[in-house]
């Protein structure tokens, strides 16, 4: 059967070209890989080889011309016994690419699931946790429950965690489980990764997120993307975790909350618990989880004490936002170490006859937009209080929610209270002029609400 | 020279020194094995199932190079074409039941060789429902978790961490299986492969570290990109055993394979390989390869071109033509079928754009 040469596209974008050059002439034999013309494309001078044995038939396009469009038949090969001399080229068939959909409606994003109540059952004994202990808890009853679950990191064994969060970990778990890495982010992280694609269940310490910036493109481009990319065939079930955000006169390097940028990507899950319950209660759910998990601490907040339901299977939910305090004249959306000062700001306005509502997002990304919808319709009025910078922050995407579902619930412009736009200082006194602190809130609560 | 300490304590009978305390000898152990019986000696069927194989790939590549010229296919798309025996050699020695592969986007071709349908393979570069990654990979991103076939990596270096961590897996289970991580001389200069080769020896994970030198990172030729241009040596700062293997003949290819995974999987840590092959084509579609000659290009494929090797080799064999002509027009056909299917069958649903961001409902 006589073969058409077509026209080819050279690049992705190629739509038309000019055929510079013939390299063959009629009833020359080509094999594969021979070089039958020279096309130029607005880029480059590109070769077109034959891909098929054959006499060459016609040559229908004659060099030099101008504007050809990709999938016009330049030339025809004569198979294997037939006469080069009479094949000619078949009637002209539409060549286009299958229509890419433009018109196809647009399909509706599924729905999320209606969220289980998070409320700890009543009468429920609570003792007393820091956060480091429960989140050491938590990662000690899963490895216990499931083999699959290890975890590695820089200094996580021997050294029992830089900052304790392992404790203990290899005395009960030995050397397999609980594995020193040398400081190789970008190594261990795709290790990491690549043992969650192998089936294991990957519990991944980053000394802080900071240094999980060497690591990025493993936990974007690997983990966030590959079940999509596969067509649901490989899942990554891994979880990174290590403490997020300022701590203390660290300077700028050691002092940057990352919860944006994860947030931004489809594919992950982002969670940044502030209290000992919910650290521990979401973290075991991280791991239980078939989705890769960026789970965001905070040292400042891992020594401090809270509550803990004293439950065999403390799980909560993931992308559920959690009421810390019920108010009826604004509310204060904030997550991680925010939470605390909005508490407090709270108590303060409190004072002041402002009754304010406090949310804690808990999960950033799935973002539980019914939560602050629904406190938005009741409150009528928003602050946000993020630990971070401002621009292209958590507390755009709230406040982006509010404008396009609230609006009309809205008696206020949502404010919001972040860290200054600029580096962390090292300097006590800019340090402190830098950081969200509770005064900033309570000031921007008055405003929203006109006093 | 020096002598090589020997591990044994003081207190040891003062021994003659033999290669094994030589320091540098288990670097070269594994090359010196494969030097002393080079070829894999296959029966007339498994070289036969070699050459269609290679086969395959070749036909494949060449058609989808033509369907991306009629616009069937799109974005990027690395053509394997000239390194086809490094796939074949080395996955004919697996054991598909344990072992793990990853690679990066030059992908095609270890898809094919595990005997995946060439049907479903099409179709993900044409974008189709029907394709093995439902049509939202693409060329570069194609996985088949069924062969233990782990993709199909975008960015250059990446699949030799994962790779790793696939390794670490199968220590982890203790379920005998070995890693093998492709990647290429680009990749070779990235700087987590040598984070990874770092671990890799220290816990001693199953994995084959295989370089496909095929002499350009990009337009970039290796001795204007890479200050060590004998990458089998790049391992040595880790004590990984390095190998250079004739990647255009497949049964060297074979046996050097057996040689590697025979010492990583009695436990003795990463295996380091260097596979001198060549790429036919651009490095993608766009690329006018102005960076080598017409003249370099040609005499590969004269004096070198894999399946020409093994073809000639099967002759000697006493196949005869009328065989290899049956086997030609095999592919020929099944390539064929894979074409007509990926243009014909239809492009995802739309409400595909929503499914497998996340596995879970939250």
């Amino acid at each position: 059967m006589a073969i058409e040469l077509k026209m080819p596209a050279l690049s992705p974008t190629m739509e038309e070209g000019k055929l510079a050059r013939w390299l063959v002439k009629e009833g020359d034999e080509v094999t594969s890989g021979d070089i039958i013309a020279e096309i130029e494309t607005d880029k480059a001078t590109m070769e077109f080889e034959a891909v098929d044995e054959g006499t060459v038939g016609k040559l229908l396009v004659a060099e030099g011309t101008d504007g050809v469009k990709v999938g016009t038949v330049i030339a025809v090969l004569a198979g294997e016994g037939e006469d080069a001399s009479t094949v000619s080229a078949a009637a002209p068939k539409a060549e286009a690419a299958p229509a890419a959909g433009a018109a196809a409606a647009r399909p509706e994003a599924p729905a999320p699931v209606a969220k289980k109540d998070t409320e700890v059952p009543y009468g429920t004994n609570m003792k007393t946790s820091t956060v480091r202990e429960a989140l050491r808890d938590a990662m000690a009853e899963e490895m216990r429950r499931d083999d699959r679950v290890f975890v590695m990191g820089e200094e996580v064994a021997e050294y029992q965690g830089a900052y304790k969060v392992t404790q203990g970990l290899l005395e009960e778990f030995g050397p397999r489980r609980v594995i020193d890495t040398p400081i190789t982010e970008y190594g261990f992280a795709g290790i990491g990764t690549g043992a969650a694609m192998g089936g294991l269940r990957p519990v991944i310490e980053f000394m802080t997120f900071n240094f999980a910036m060497q690591a990025i493109d493993h936990i974007i481009n690997s983990a966030a993307k590959t079940n999509y990319m596969s067509g649901g065939q490989m899942r990554c079930p891994v979880v990174f975790r290590g403490p997020n955000g300022a701590a203390a006169r660290v300077g700028a390097q050691h002092s940057q909350n990352y919860g944006p940028w994860y947030a931004n990507v489809p594919g992950l899950v982002v969670i940044a618990p502030y209290d000992a319950s919910d650290a521990k209660g979401l973290l075991k759910a991280a791991i239980r989880s078939e989705d890769p998990v960026v789970f965001l601490e905070n040292e400042l907040v891992y020594g401090r004490t809270f509550e803990l339901p004293e439950l065999d299977d403390h799980v909560l939910p993931i992308g559920k936002a959690r009421i810390m305090r019920e108010g009826k004249d604004v509310t204060i959306v904030s997550y991680s170490i925010g939470v605390g000062l909005a508490l407090e700001a709270a108590e303060q306005l409190a004072g002041e006859g402002i009754d304010a509502e406090v949310i804690d997002l808990r999960t950033l990304r799935p973002l539980d937009k019914e939560t602050v919808l629904a406190s938005l319709a009741k409150t009528n009025r928003m602050v946000v209080a993020e630990e971070g910078f401002p621009v292209c922050s958590i507390a755009s995407e709230i406040i982006a929610i509010c404008m396009e579902d609230g609006f009309d619930d809205l008696d206020a412009p949502v404010v919001r209270v972040c860290n200054e736009d600029v580096p962390l200082p090292y300097a006590a006194n800019l340090e402190k002029l830098a950081l969200i602190d509770t005064p900033r809130i309570v000031e921007a609560v008055r405003k929203v609400c006109y006093r | 020279m020096p002598k090589a300490k020997s591990d044994a304590g003081s207190g040891a009978e003062p021994a003659a020194v033999v290669p094994a305390q030589d320091e540098d000898f288990a670097l070269r152990s594994l090359q010196e094995a494969l030097e002393a019986d080079k070829r894999y000696k296959p029966s007339k069927e498994e070289l036969l199932h070699f050459y269609e194989q290679m086969l395959l790939i070749r036909r494949f590549e060449e058609r989808a190079g033509q369907l991306y010229g009629l616009g069937l296919i799109g974005g990027f798309c690395h053509l394997y074409i000239g390194q086809e025996a490094v796939a074949v050699g080395l996955q004919s020695a697996l054991d598909g039941e344990r072992d793990s592969v990853i690679t990066g986007y030059r992908d095609h071709g270890h898809m094919l060789a595990y005997g995946i349908d060439p049907k479903v393979i099409m179709a993900e570069l044409t974008g189709r429902a029907a394709g093995i990654s439902r049509g939202k990979g693409g060329s570069m991103h194609m996985f088949s978790v069924e062969h233990k076939f782990y993709g199909g990596h975008g960015i250059v270096g990446a699949q030799v961490s994962l790779g790793a961590g696939l390794a670490f897996a199968h220590k982890y289970r203790e379920d005998g299986g070995v890693a093998m991580a492709y990647f290429g001389d680009g990749a070779a200069n990235q700087g987590q492969v040598y984070e990874s080769f770092n671990m890799a020896a220290l816990w001693k994970l199953p994995i084959i570290f295989v370089i496909e030198n095929n002499g350009y990172a990009m337009g970039t030729a290796v001795k204007r990109g890479s200050a060590e241009t004998h990458f089998y040596r790049r391992g040595t700062a880790f004590r990984i055993p390095g190998m250079q293997v004739d990647g255009m003949d497949v049964l060297e290819v074979r046996k050097a394979a057996e040689v590697a995974l025979e010492y990583v999987r009695a436990g003795n840590g990463p295996v380091l390989m260097e596979l001198n092959t060549y790429r036919y084509r651009g490095h993608s579609m766009s690329d006018p390869a102005k960076y080598r000659s017409r003249e370099e290009v040609q005499d590969v494929r004269e004096k070198r071109d894999p399946i020409d090797h093994a073809k000639n080799e099967l002759i000697a064999m006493g196949v005869d033509e009328a065989a290899l002509k049956d086997i030609d027009k095999r592919v020929r056909a099944a390539v064929a079928e894979s074409a007509d299917f990926a243009e014909n069958s239809p492009e995802p649903e739309a409400a595909e754009l929503y499914t497998d961001v996340l596995v879970e409902r939250y």
